[in-house]
Order: C-alpha cells, then sequence, then structure tokens
C-alpha cells in the first residue's frame, strides 16, 4: 500500500482527467461502526460546579472550557449568553450567575 | 461500559495530578505504552498549556485532545516532520455538534441532491463511484488553527498549530453531480450538510454555502477517499466536500445533503459563525467596532518548523538541516525563506516534490555552521500571488486566520 503511494505521488500533482483516474481500481468503501469515548468527566469543585455540571455537559465536555486562558467576567458572561442565544442552550436563567460566576472563579483574569 | 461521571471524574483528577507531579513534556510518542500519562506542552503565552495525548479515539493513532465530546483532536507537530500527506490516523478532527453517527451503513447511504434544480437525485455510493474520479492532493486547515497564540488570547478551541493536514482526496467533481441534476436558471448558491445534528433540536444545523461559480469549478470534489482508503469516521466518512485552497469549514463532512439556493444563504454557520473582518489580513485593533464583517473563504500562505522545536538544542559549531512544511493557502507555494538575523537577511530554503498547488510542499534549509549561543530562525512562505506571512501577528475576535512569520529559538551548546 504505501508503495504504491509513493510510486504514485508526483501524478497526484494536479487533478487526473477521468481517462487517466479510472486506470486506478475504486476503493473499498466499507460500512463503518465505532464508540466515541463519553467525555463525561465533570466539571471540578463540588456543589461550586453544580449550574455548569448541570446545564453544560449535555452539548459538550469540560475539558475544552477548562483549557480556556483566562478570560474576563464579562467575556465569560458573553460566552454563556452565545451558548444560549446563537446555540439555544437549554440553560436556566436562573442558572446563569452560578455559571459565570464558577467561569470567572476557575478560568478568570485577577 | 460507561463509567459514571464521579469514577471519570476522579480518573480525569488523577490523571491531571500525575502530569503535575512529574511534569511530563516530552512528545516522544512511538514505542512507549503509557498513553494514559502521556501528554504535551504547547507553547502558549499563558496556561493551560498541557494536554494529554489520546489514543482513544476510534481509526486514531495518539493525537492531542483539546475536547473530548464532540471531538477536537489536533495533529501532533512531528508528524508533519514525517511526511508531506498527514496519515489518516493522526489527522486533526473538529467537530461541532455532539450527535454524530457512530455507525454508517454503505449501501443504505444516500447523498441528496435538491432545492433549484431539474431532478432530485439521491446518490448512493456505488452511484459516485461509477462517475469519473478525480485526485487531488489539498491541505485542510481549521479557520481557527493557531488561535492559542493569539495576543491577546480569544475564547475558542486552543489550537496550537495541529489543526491542519495534506491529504491526496478521491471522489468526483461537484460540478459532474450538479450538471447531473440539472441547475436551474437564478441558482445563487449551493448549500452542503452532514449527517451531524445539535443536541438540541432548536439549535443551528451546521450547514456551509459556496456561491455557484466556486461548487461548479471543476475543483470542488466530493471524495470518498482520503490519502488511498476510506476516510477515518471522524474526518468525514462517507463523503466528504473539499474544497481547495479555502478553510475547513467549508469541508462539510458525513456529506448528506446538497441544496442549490435561489438566494444568498443567511443561516447562523454562514452570516454569524465563521465571519471576519473585511481587512488586510482580517486584522483589528482588539476593542475596535463598527468593522464590516465578511465569511471567511480564502487560506493564506504559511509555514512550519517541523524538526526543530522552540527552545531546542543542538550542537554548537556543527553542521544543521532546518526543514519543515509550508503551503500557499489558496495557490502554490513561490518560495520559502529562512532568517537568522530577525528578519534583516533571508536566505532561500530548498523546495521539495510539488504535489500541486494546493498540497504542503516540505523546505529545507542547511546551516553549515551553528554559532554558540541562541539562535533565532524566522522563516516565511510566499505564494505565486506575490503573497507573503506577515511579520507582525493579525487579531481578531474569533482568532481566525493567524498567518504571522513563524520563529524558533534555539540554542547551540
Amino acid at each position: 500500500m504505501r508503495h504504491s503511494i509513493i510510486a504514485l505521488g508526483t501524478a497526484f500533482a494536479a487533478l487526473l482527467t477521468p481517462a487517466a483516474a479510472q486506470v486506478q481500481p475504486a476503493p473499498a468503501i466499507k460500512s463503518t461502526n465505532v464508540e466515541l469515548p463519553p467525555g463525561d468527566a465533570l466539571f471540578p469543585g463540588g456543589s461550586s460546579a453544580d449550574a455548569i455540571n448541570n446545564n453544560c455537559l449535555a452539548c459538550h465536555s469540560a475539558d475544552m472550557v477548562l483549557n480556556q486562558p483566562a478570560l474576563s467576567r464579562s467575556a465569560w458572561d458573553s460566552e454563556v449568553h452565545k451558548m444560549i442565544k446563537a446555540y439555544r442552550a437549554p440553560i436556566d436563567e436562573g442558572d446563569v450567575p452560578a455559571i459565570v460566576d464558577y467561569l470567572a472563579s476557575t478560568k478568570g483574569t485577577k | 461500559m460507561p463509567l459514571h461521571r464521579n469514577d471519570r471524574h476522579v480518573r480525569a483528577l488523577t490523571r491531571r495530578a500525575v502530569l503535575k507531579t512529574f511534569g511530563v513534556a516530552g512528545m516522544a510518542l512511538a514505542g512507549s505504552p503509557a498513553w494514559a500519562d502521556q501528554s504535551v506542552r504547547l507553547l502558549f503565552a499563558s496556561g493551560p498549556q498541557q494536554r494529554p495525548i489520546t489514543p482513544d479515539f476510534p481509526q486514531k493513532g495518539p493525537m492531542i485532545l483539546q475536547r473530548t465530546r464532540p471531538p477536537l483532536l489536533e495533529t501532533p507537530m512531528e508528524v508533519f516532520d514525517r511526511s508531506v500527506f498527514t496519515p489518516n490516523d493522526q489527522f486533526y478532527v473538529r467537530w461541532h455538534w455532539a450527535v454524530i453517527p457512530t455507525s454508517v451503513d454503505v449501501d443504505a447511504f444516500r447523498l441528496a441532491v435538491r432545492g433549484h434544480v431539474n431532478q432530485v437525485l439521491s446518490l448512493s455510493i456505488g452511484d459516485l463511484l461509477k462517475m469519473p474520479r478525480v485526485e487531488l492532493a489539498a491541505v485542510n486547515q481549521c479557520s481557527g488553527n493557531s488561535r492559542g497564540f493569539f495576543s491577546p488570547r480569544v475564547p475558542g478551541a486552543q489550537w496550537a498549530h495541529g489543526a491542519m493536514g495534506n491529504a491526496r482526496w478521491t471522489g468526483v467533481r461537484l460540478k459532474d453531480v450538479l450538471d447531473r441534476a440539472g441547475i436551474k436558471s437564478g441558482a445563487i448558491q449551493v448549500r452542503f450538510s452532514g449527517l451531524d445534528e445539535p443536541v438540541v433540536p432548536e439549535a443551528p444545523d451546521f450547514r456551509k454555502s459556496l456561491d455557484l461559480d466556486h461548487a461548479r469549478d471543476g475543483e470542488v470534489m466530493i471524495a470518498f477517499a482520503m490519502n488511498g482508503e476510506q476516510m477515518p469516521l471522524l474526518n468525514g466518512f462517507p463523503l466528504r466536500l473539499i474544497v481547495p485552497g479555502w478553510y475547513s469549514t467549508y469541508w462539510v463532512k458525513m456529506l448528506s445533503d446538497i441544496e442549490v439556493l435561489d438566494r444568498s444563504d443567511d443561516n447562523y454557520w454562514m452570516a454569524t459563525a465563521y465571519t471576519i473582518p473585511d481587512t488586510p489580513h482580517a486584522n483589528v485593533t482588539p476593542g475596535q467596532t463598527g468593522v464590516k464583517m465578511i465569511p471567511i473563504s480564502r487560506m493564506v500562505p504559511r509555514s512550519f518548523f517541523t524538526n526543530v522545536t522552540e527552545g531546542a538544542s543542538l550542537p554548537a559549531g556543527g553542521s544543521a538541516a532546518i526543514r519543515g512544511i509550508a503551503f500557499g493557502g489558496d495557490t502554490g507555494v513561490a518560495k520559502v525563506e529562512l532568517s537568522m538575523d530577525t528578519g534583516r537577511t533571508w536566505q532561500l530554503a530548498t523546495l521539495a516534490d510539488d504535489f500541486g498547488k494546493y498540497s504542503f510542499r516540505r523546505w529545507q534549509v542547511n546551516i553549515p555552521q551553528l554559532m554558540k549561543g541562541v539562535n533565532s530562525l524566522l522563516v516565511r512562505c510566499t505564494n505565486l500571488s506575490g503573497e507573503v506571512q506577515p511579520s507582525m501577528p493579525n487579531w481578531n475576535n474569533s482568532g481566525f486566520m493567524l498567518n504571522a512569520v513563524e520563529t524558533a529559538h534555539i540554542t547551540a551548546i
């Protein structure tokens, strides 16, 4: 397999003409069934993380949020409202302050 | 067997504690069984810098874990040093919505072509395999590749430089499929959607559109193979739209629906998301408002070091072969240059095989004698349109289109 790739290398410089391309056999396309990691780790912090754990993990795992740089409280407030307005996250408006508090205290600018 | 959330939590914390204690930073990937303890440091100006290296995703080798669900997996930089083509099992992964089909039956799968057409189509994979086949080498790069290096930092996926890859794509011309359906007069754009769905039904489904002339340019293609094999599911199996020279946001994965529109698409993913300031280099001053925004489109030139990393040590007095990859964006690489005097003078790099204007191009510079001390190496690419990487980094709110000259400080001892 690897050999044929190297041998054919320079032929891929441009779109091949259909005639030339059809010389190559059709690649086998087989049905696929996979399993994805659940990504269901909770935000750390015990009860201070209840609001974010209850509202945010349905759509995405916690890791990318925890990998964000430090952001101001207003930036975090914008992010949470972007999730609600643009992405229709079903976040209880009453939980928004607790979510922003969590983000601003764990991922906030000093 | 799914673990309880708390169990996963404990495991995650344990892994973090391990990383902290030992400060594992190496990028030694091959041959080690201790995947769980592997991590990589991404050299952003501020933390968090550490990311796990994960082997846990289907049809994927070791990848930098940016997000588990929906997956954001980054290609480790040293992968680009091994080959001009990025292997399928280490090609980066980026999904917007978490409802991703984990099973695709090739016999049952159909691609719909509908909307402002004479004849609605429902094409099987077999139908596409019977059509004239084309092949093209092209770079696929996330709009937000390198976002973690923005200064000031911006929210979003904190990618280093590995949200990109180069592959040979095999498939059929989009033009041929559209011609088979027959475009009605008055058509304006063509909209593409895949099998993935938002968790919340009211949320905007991921859809992207191209102008009709672009869709019919004979280069945009529907791929069923990547580097000679079917695509990993996470890279878009069974079909992916290939838009050479344009950012990956248009390369719709698990492509299942093509809709010809008699109007301009104003859906969220075109009108609001993935828009850039209509300024040179999509550059604005932080806090600047009132800027006209337009959909992101063509890529710009970039170049990278692949065999030296920031802060690397090399023997002083000896020669050094410095190498990397470059691409021109929406056209080919004209030249790659290296500077060792902070950009006052530049020397030409030797370019390796040319796989076409949309492909990565490998480059190399031989330094006869490396002077003792810290050497600042700068690399820049100029494309065939004469566009050159800027020395000053561009900035925008979304962290899109970074393409400044890259620098590596190496110490010769």
